[in-house]
């Protein structure tokens, strides 16, 4: 995918052309750029996403409130403090699997999810998943039945989606931290299953 | 997380998208312009982006649902649902006398 490659360096561009400005005109240095973005970044990785999926699955009265409203219930877990974004988590079943995308860019939960992986990014999939969503999964390795009802959520305004997985059989003896090593990240975004 | 009084268009509410293709930003995917949904839910108050991204400080604030819409409706084929998050003023009411 060529045109993504050309995308993506058109961006980098832009913000590094950015950068300059802004330590040219004495606004920021690098160094506390730097410092800014490996704050924010230390703060997101996906295994804040499992660990809230784990307390989803051992703790009923959790998941209806991770449900009824996703930002308060990670909040309450210590993530996304301050965000102006709302987070809204939605449950896989035996009957419904949910898919996240942005189609117009590449929104995406970062703080619950680390940065995001380049396939999401690319146009690929972007373009795809919400017309042929069964068979894209198919590719991931994901074949679900027919009887499966799928649902793509395209996050085109300020909502961000996190899919809160099945929790697989044969988990009963697992604690929260050993469930929440079972989560991936594609598992969050719907791209797997557990 | 809204005052459900206030919002125009009620969970279960059919509505159509708006069909025009705008010069500037919007985030109304072409993929989904003119087309039949469902609302959902309310998803809260947003600042209009169409007007935001243009640099604009008087960007009216709009509630904000998440409509739900067939795959068939989409693109003519699929078992499938695709769910946006789209401004009200993207949306009408589906009334049944123009089906």
């Amino acid at each position: 995918m060529s045109g993504d490659h050309h995308t993506d360096a058109t961006i980098a561009r832009r913000v590094r052309r950015l950068e300059t400005l802004l330590e040219e005109k004495g606004l920021i240095t690098g160094e506390r750029l730097d410092e800014a973005i490996d704050a924010f970044l230390a703060e997101s990785s996906p295994a804040n996403g499992a660990r809230v999926v784990a307390r989803a699955w051992t703790d009923d009265a959790y998941r209806a409130r991770l449900l009824a409203d996703g930002t308060a219930a990670v909040q309450e877990l210590g993530y996304m403090d301050g965000s102006y974004q709302r987070l809204r988590v939605v449950e896989n079943t035996e009957s419904v699997h949910n898919v996240i995308v942005c189609t117009l860019c590449s929104c995406y939960p970062l703080r619950l999810l680390g940065p995001s992986p380049s396939w999401y990014k690319s146009e690929a999939y972007r373009s795809r998943v919400v017309r042929e969503p069964r068979e894209v999964l198919r590719e991931f390795g994901l074949s679900l039945p027919a009887s499966v009802d799928i649902t793509v959520w395209d996050s085109s305004a300020e909502t961000r989606y996190m899919v809160l997985p099945r929790r697989p059989d044969g988990t009963e003896a697992l604690d929260e931290e050993g469930l929440a090593g079972l989560v991936t990240r594609n598992a969050l975004i719907g791209t797997a299953a557990v | 997380m809204t005052d459900a009084a206030t919002d125009r268009f009620p969970p279960g509410t059919r509505v159509r998208t708006y069909r025009h293709d705008p010069p500037h930003h919007t985030r109304l995917p072409r993929y989904a312009r003119g087309k039949r949904g469902v609302v959902v839910e309310p998803e809260g108050p947003g600042e209009l982006a169409d007007v935001s991204a243009r640099g604009r400080g008087d960007a009216p604030v709009e509630q904000i649902y998440a409509v739900r819409f067939e795959a068939r409706d989409l693109w003519g084929e699929g078992d499938h649902h695709v769910v946006l998050d789209l401004w009200e003023s993207y949306l009408e009411e589906d009334s049944d006398d123009e089906r």
